[in-house]
Order: C-alpha cells, then structure tokens, then sequence
C-alpha cells in the first residue's frame, strides 16, 4: 500500500526554515479577529527528506517518455529534448514579472515575436495569437473570433458550427460554450467527409466548419477545397483542429488550402512536456480578415523595440488568460523550432508518416484495420476479431500492453470504429522500438487465442492491478481524511 | 537531427517493408497542389551551443526579479520556492508522463493530485476540488458557468473590486451562453454592501467575491454572504489567494459555494505570467457539476489502494456538446509544484509566509504614507500582501524614475483602466527591512512635492 504525504505527517516536522522575523508585529495587529482563523488548515508535517523519498517514490509508479514507447493517438507524445529543460530554466526568464515595463521585458517579447512569426510561417496564417493556454482553449478562441466576425457582419442568423462523427470530443464542447448549436457530419465509406451529407446539411445558419486534418483515423481529407467552397459559400468560416499538425509540418500550411483560423498543440507538434497532462499552450492563428478578432495584446514591434499591442483593443474577442499565455511552454516551441528549421521540421513530420505507415503493415494482419490505404502519422486498428472470437476487447489488449512496458494507444477513439485502438508511435521513436512494440502487439494477437482469461486478468506486473473505476463513482473519495 | 533516431538506411528499409517507393507515395492522399513547394521560410537551424548563445543574448534585454528589487503583484507574485520543488518537479516521472487515462501506470500522477485536492480542500474549507483550471480567471469564470448549471440562472455579479482581467476573462467565457454581468460598485475599497443588496434578486445566479480582492483589501465575506444568499439559488463564488488561506477564515467556513483563485503562489515562478494555474474547489453534492478532471480513490483488483480519474461522465470525450467543460487537461505540473510546496510548508510555514509577507506589508504601508505627497487610498481598511497608494504625480512617473534606481515600484492602475495615480505595490515574505527602506528613502529623495 502506498501512503499518502498525510500518513507521512509527525507533529512538530518541518520542510523548510524560513527566515527569522525582521518585525515584532502580529497578524492580530493588522486583521480583525472574525477574519482569522481559528483551526489551522491540516497540512502534513514532514521534512525535506520525507517528502523527496515520497513523490520519488511516487515517481516510479508512472508511465514516461524516456522509460517507453507512448504511442497514444492524437496525443503525440514525441520524446522532449533536454537542451529546452535547461534553458526555460534561466533566472531572467523564470523571475520575471507579466507586470514589469516593456523596456524591461525585450528579450521575452523578442522571443515571443519571432515564435509568432514562425507559427504564422508554418501554418500559412496570416497572423497569430500566443495567448491561449491549452489546444481547448486555443479551440475556444479560435470559434469565439468566428463568432465576432459574424457578429461585426450582423450574421446573426448564423447559430450552427458543422464538425465530423470522428472529432474530438473538444469541438462540439468548444461549441457549445461559445453558444453554437452543434451539427454533426457523417463519415463516408473512404472514412473522410461523406460531401453529400455536408451539401445537404449547409445552409445560411452554418457560421463555420471545424475539422481535424488529417482526421483522427489518420487519413488526410482530400476533399478540402471543396468542402471550403461550399461552406465558403454560405459565408461560414473553416475552423483547423491542429492537434494532428505533426503530419503536416513543412508538407502543407493550411492558410494556404482553404482553412480560415486554426489553434497549435505546442506540446503535441514542437515537443513541449506533457507533465501529466498540463500545462500546455493553444496559439491561434487566422487568416487577414479574421486578424482584427484576435485577443489582445499581441506583440508588436517598432523601431522603438518590441510592445503588447492592444490596437485592435476595439473589435477583439477581448481575454482568455491573465496575463500573455503560457511564456514557459512557448519559450520551449521557439527553442525546438529555431534548432530544428525548415528541414529539421519537415523530417519530423516525413518520419512521423514513415513510422506510422511502417507500424500499420506489420500489424495490419493481426488486428482488424477498417482502413488500409496509407496513412499519416497515425492509424485506427481494432479488436474486433479478438471480441468476436475470443471475448477479449480492446481493454484487455490495452492493459495487456502495460505488463510489456509500452503504454496503451488511445482506446475507444474515435467513435465510429468499435473497439478502437488509435495508434501514434511519432517520429522520435526508432525502427528498433517500433518493431518491438509490433512484436508485442502480435504476442498479445496470440495469447488472446492461446489464453484469453489473461488477458483478462491484465495487467498483472504493474504497481497495481486493474483498477475499479465503477468504485471510483460509487464511493466518492476525492480527498484524504485521516480516518481513512 | 538529433531527436530522430531512424538513419536514412533504416528509413529506406521502412519504406521497403511497407512497399512504398518513396515517402511521397505515403502522401499520395494530398493532392500535390496543396502541398508546399519548397520550404517554410524559417531561420537557419542553430545547434545546442549556438541556441545556448541566443538565449543568452535574450535574456540580457531582460530585467529580472533578481536584478531588481521587485514590489510587483496584481495576480503573480514573487513567494520564495524551496530548491525541492523544482528537484521533483523536473523529474522525468512526473515531466513527459501523459494524462493519467492508464491509470495502472499513472499512480504516481494520480496520488499527487489526489493529494492536491485535498490540500486545497483543506485551504478553502470545500469538498472536492480539481487540478485542471488554467488560471485563475478562467477558474472564476467556469464557476459562473457551473452556477448556471446548477440553477439556470443567468446573471452574475462581479464587485468592481475584482482583477480586470478576470473580468475580461469571464466576459469571454460567459457571453456565448448569454450571462448577464452586473457591477457591484466599491465603497471603501471593499464591496459596496448596499450596491450589493439593491442588486441581489431571485434572478441572481451567482455573485464573485474576491478576496483579497484585486487592491489588496479583504472583503467582509461573513456579511456580504448573508446578503448573497438572500437568494437560496445564487451561488457565493469566492476568489481567494491560497497563501492567505491559512491564516485567514476559510470561505468554506463562511458559506462559500464555491472557492477558487489563482495559485501561481504555491511554488510556481513568475514566467511573465505563465504557467499560471487556477485552483476550483467546492461542496461534494456540486461534483457531477464540475468543470476539468477529478481524481478519486479506489481500490485495484487486489484490493489494494490505488486512485483512477473519476466522474469521467460529465467530460467532453463523452459528454461531447452536453459537458461540463471543453477542458480536457490538468495543469498537472503546476499543481505537483504546489502539492510540494504546501508539503514542505505545512501549515505552520504556510503561516508564516503569510505572517512575515503581512509584517512587512504593512511595515511599507506605514512607511509609504509618511513620504510627502503619497497616501494610502484605504487607510482603514483591512489588507493583505497588497496595497494602493495615492502618488503626486502619475504612477507611471514613480514606476520609471524608481527604476532607475534599480526598484519595480508597484503595479500602474491606469494600465488597467482605473486611476493613473495610484499604484498598486506587493511585499511578499522575499522582502526584507532594508529593501523597503531603500524604496522610501529613494522616493524620499526624488521629492516630488
């Protein structure tokens, strides 16, 4: 059993010395006493030593890019360069303050400028906001400046966004928080935007389109220029889900083909960590027209120097964040951007391609793949011949990865295909660790005919077994009470 | 390339198993006038070495915190950060692991943030919280959302005492829904108690409340409570700063509904103001209601302890356009940092920084209003870690000849739209005596009057 830091507590521990008063003042000095409190928050009390040995140890019940193959799709988990560690770390980026004069604050703006630049270069946009804070986020903004371009037009009759059955589950939650209603497209037998659904669906009230591209099974829709002259058509406005940008870099901008604002997944396509899941960072970039909606400030630069630039204060969406974004995560994306260059990022996205067709073929004959045609940097087998003729299911095989010390690939996702395992081994993963995971994969392929009750019985080496997450509902525990 | 690992032989090889000529034919799909002719036109690439001198170079058209003696606030603040928050924070484990979706292998993420929650359970006097908000606007803003959620209500109130830019944040978050935003005016730097009452009606959803609130003054939560609930339905949604938390009355104590706030404090860095992340807490009975990701305890085949994302029903990978939220990530390594930040305080510590960043607040406070020509605005009012003073010139004015002098003065409020005399200035527990006298003798020395 794995304590919790509360169980670690012993009365009168510290962590940390903090320095001796300078003041004889009390906070009852400066507080009236109903605003105080009475009991003290309860808080562990432990030393240095207790709490390095109890999330080190906590460390080593993760899963990691540098202990395996993450080959979670959609979610591109590329390995994460350490140079960027190390210089994200520097005190005069680290110690500055969002608030602190422009003419302090140059060199970050400098940065945040040319990452600017490169984003608009590589997505063929025609300007860029830095300031969302995640790919939802970015997503939010991206559809909020579709809404105030309808509204400075007086489309107010436009109510409706279209997005594809294969979507992430972001854009139609994006939507609705934005205030759109939500109007699902079907998938067509080639598994791309079935066009006589979306010509039958299309009318004045669609203010725009979102689309993944290349879409979450992995296959490019090559129908884009149609599909932007139709809703193009009505007025309406093509929205670029970029979370699947790792394919495309240096290959195709999609300012270019017919997209009108579309948001980066800094963690996912330029390499920035994960970190469990935050914190990440969600630019927008839009086309001319749409530049005058961005959220301000954006950074300017003059002969003066570099500035936020609130011109546009007047016709903006107005803020999503504090403050200018996630400095952090950007600093890095400019970091690998500016190492990689124009080659650098094209061979990411070639060898992202390369290894994904390469993993499809050496498993296509031992998992279902309703798509066969090459892919991108991703692809969708499935289970459904070990469902079918085993009762093992696409959980099994996932748990059943995890003893073999690969994380599992997105399960259940995208809708449309059942059973669905969504594979995405990036381009930073070698031949070596590819053709081990295929051999895995196939092991697992085997034992679901040879022994199907282990698998699911999966996973058994694992710092704990499978979890109850039925439990996890039913018995609410979601903070630790020391009568536990 | 040093991050691709396949050599050109191996690709060839790859390219032979999958019966492919070339990589081109892998993107036969793309029809070839939509794809880029040539390449991006982007800088030459630069090595490790050379990226090391560029940084360099950056950095030096930076002024940082630790060149200058910095009395900046209004949302980010500098607090001192133990060497072992980073030491945990920077490991691999916790770095590059994904979103905790296998839990079998994300108990290390999982337990973390369970524990988290129940520190800021503890903080906030709440029930349940999450490690998902982005910062602390946008925190505030889902909470709006929530209450509206919960009881269809669709008008807000916000003080004027409130961040602007948290303004601006839930303005964006809550037009597309059609929330209706009401000011509640200030009177003595805090809530205009009888604004508030004039204004609270049964059509009232919800009613913020920051406190301290953005000029540094704590809000009168016990009485405006009273007044908020006049309404059974609204929701009290209280923004609080964690440090003050532990020396102040918890808002669950006080009838918060539900508390949030920005907690860049709890042993994050400045960043020019990113990462930030905002914390969300509130009652057990609002859960199925709660916008971002909630980790719960459980147990595993075994019966063994383990931990497991929960109430995952309400996210937008299920739910798609009827979730909570389209949040679908946690602002986990911030929140690490703070879960080892508060574990090394302890309640004791975490009081302390309170207490010394309180001492010496009000020792500058004191100080700054017998300089001729400067005043405090509030001079009664209750504050903490933050305070506004009246300057006899523009508070630009002060900011730029105090720089000078090698001293980030305090916060201009006519950058955020309010008086451009007055300046808003932060002590943290990182200040000492001789720091803010330095401040005073200096501005004692450019005699402004």
């Amino acid at each position: 059993m794995s304590k919790t830091i509360f169980e670690h507590s012993v009365a009168g521990r510290k962590g940390v010395t903090l320095p001796r008063r300078e003041l004889n003042t009390e906070v009852k000095d400066f507080f009236p006493s109903e605003y105080l409190r009475e009991t003290a928050p309860r808080l562990p009390q432990v030393s240095e030593l207790d709490v390095m040995r109890h999330y080190i140890k906590l460390s080593h019940r993760n899963h990691f890019i540098e202990k395996g193959l993450y080959p979670l799709g959609s979610c591109t988990m590329k390995y994460n360069p350490k140079s960027h560690e190390a210089l994200v770390r520097h005190s005069c980026f680290n110690n500055i303050h969002p608030c602190q004069p422009e003419s302090t604050l140059q060199g970050s703006l400098e940065i945040l400028y040319e990452l600017q630049q490169d984003l608009a270069e590589i997505s063929g946009m025609h300007k860029v906001t830095l300031q969302p804070v995640a790919g939802a986020q970015g997503e939010f903004t991206g559809i909020k400046v579709i809404a105030a371009y309808h509204r400075a037009k007086g489309n107010h009759h436009k109510t409706k966004i279209i997005i594809p059955d294969s979507a992430h589950g972001t854009n139609p939650a994006t939507c609705s928080l934005v205030g759109y209603d939500v109007v699902e497209l079907k998938s067509d037998a080639r598994g791309r935007c079935d066009m006589e659904h979306l010509k039958s669906i299309v009318d004045d009230s669609i203010a725009g389109f979102m689309l993944t591209n290349p879409n979450t099974l992995g296959l490019f829709e090559d129908q884009i220029e149609e599909i932007a002259d139709i809703i193009h058509s009505v007025d309406g406005l093509i929205y670029m889900d970029g979370a699947n940008l790792n394919a495309l870099l240096g290959i195709v901008q999609p300012g270019k083909i017919g997209f009108d604002v579309m948001h980066f997944n800094l963690h996912k396509t330029f390499a920035t960590p994960h970190g469990g899941g935050g914190p990440g960072s969600g630019p927008v970039g839009v086309v001319e027209k749409l530049a005058p909606y961005l959220p301000v400030p954006t950074i300017g630069h003059s002969e003066d120097g570099y500035f936020f630039d609130f011109g546009h204060a007047e016709t903006s969406i107005g803020k999503v964040h504090t403050f200018h974004g996630n400095f952090a995560v950007l600093l890095r994306a400019y970091i690998y951007i500016k190492m990689l260059g124009a080659e650098g990022l094209k061979r990411v996205s070639e060898n992202a391609v390369v290894n994904a067709n390469y993993l499809m073929v050496l498993l296509k004959d031992h998992y279902h793949i309703q798509h066969t045609e090459h892919c991108m940097h991703e692809f969708v087998a499935d289970s459904m011949w070990q469902k079918k003729e085993f009762g093992v299911t696409t959980l099994d095989i996932a748990k059943r990865l995890l003893d073999k010390g690969f994380h599992a690939p997105t399960v259940y996702f995208p809708l449309i295909v059942p059973e669905a395992m969504m594979i995405e081994p990036t381009e930073t993963e070698s031949k070596e660790s590819l053709d081990a995971f295929a051999a895995a994969m196939i092991e697992i392929a085997q034992e679901c005919h040879d022994n199907p009750e282990l698998l699911h019985e999966a996973p058994l080496t694992t710092p704990v077994r499978r979890v109850d997450d039925v439990r996890a509902v039913k018995f609410l525990d979601v903070a630790f009470s020391p009568g536990e | 390339m040093p991050y691709i690992s396949n050599t050109e032989a191996e690709r060839r090889q790859m390219l032979e198993r999958i019966g492919a000529e070339s990589f081109e034919e892998l993107i036969s799909a793309i029809p070839k006038h939509l794809r880029l002719q040539g390449l991006l036109k982007l800088e030459a690439p630069l090595s490790e070495l050379e990226m090391t001198r560029r940084i360099q170079e950056r950095t030096c058209g930076n002024v940082c915190a630790q060149k200058a003696s910095s009395f900046l606030g209004a949302g980010v603040y500098d607090h001192f950060i133990p060497a072992a928050v980073d030491s945990i924070v920077s490991r691999p484990e916790f770095f590059t692991a994904y979103t905790p979706y296998q839990a079998e292998v994300s108990q290390g993420t999982l337990q973390f943030i369970y524990e988290y929650q129940t520190m800021i359970c503890e903080l906030t006097g709440m029930e349940v919280a999450n490690a998902s908000m982005y910062d602390g606007a946008s925190a505030a803003a889902e909470a709006i959302l929530m209450a509206v959620r919960k009881n269809g209500l669709k008008k807000a109130i916000l003080p004027a005492s409130l961040h602007p830019e948290y303004v601006k944040v839930i303005k964006s978050y809550t037009e597309g829904i059609g929330v209706e935003l009401i000011t509640c005016k200030a009177k003595a730097g805090v809530m205009d108690i009888d604004d508030l009452t004039a204004k609270m009606d049964a059509s009232v959803g919800s009613v913020v409340i920051q406190t301290p609130n953005f000029w540094g003054n704590i809000e009168p939560l016990a009485d405006l409570e009273k007044v908020v609930h006049s309404n059974p339905k609204a929701l009290l949604i209280v923004a609080a700063d964690p440090i003050s938390l532990a020396i102040l009355k918890a808002p669950g104590a006080l009838g918060a509904d539900i508390v949030v706030g920005e907690g860049q404090a709890l042993g994050n860095s400045m960043y020019m103001g990113g990462p930030l992340f905002g914390f969300f807490a509130t009652k057990l009975n609002m859960a199925r209601s709660m916008p971002g990701r909630i980790v719960g305890g459980t147990l595993d085949k075994d019966g063994k302890r383990a931990y497991a994302l929960t109430l995952q029903a309400r996210e937008q990978h299920i739910r798609r356009a009827k979730a909570t939220s389209n949040i679908c990530s946690n602002e986990s390594l911030c929140t690490l940092a703070a879960t080892v930040y508060l574990s090394l305080m302890g309640s004791d510590g975490l009081a302390e920084v309170a207490t010394q960043s309180t001492q010496l607040t009000h020792y500058m406070a004191q100080k700054i209003a017998s300089v001729p020509g400067f005043s405090l605005v509030w001079p009664n009012a209750a504050f903490f870690k933050e305070f506004v003073v009246n300057c006899p010139v523009p508070a630009s004015q002060v900011i730029a000849d105090l720089l000078d002098h090698g001293i980030y003065a305090g916060v201009d409020l006519g950058t955020f739209g309010q008086d451009s005399r007055q300046l808003l200035i932060a002590v943290t527990e990182k200040k000492t005596v001789a720091e803010i006298d330095d401040y005073i003798e200096t501005l004692r020395e450019l005699n402004y009057e």
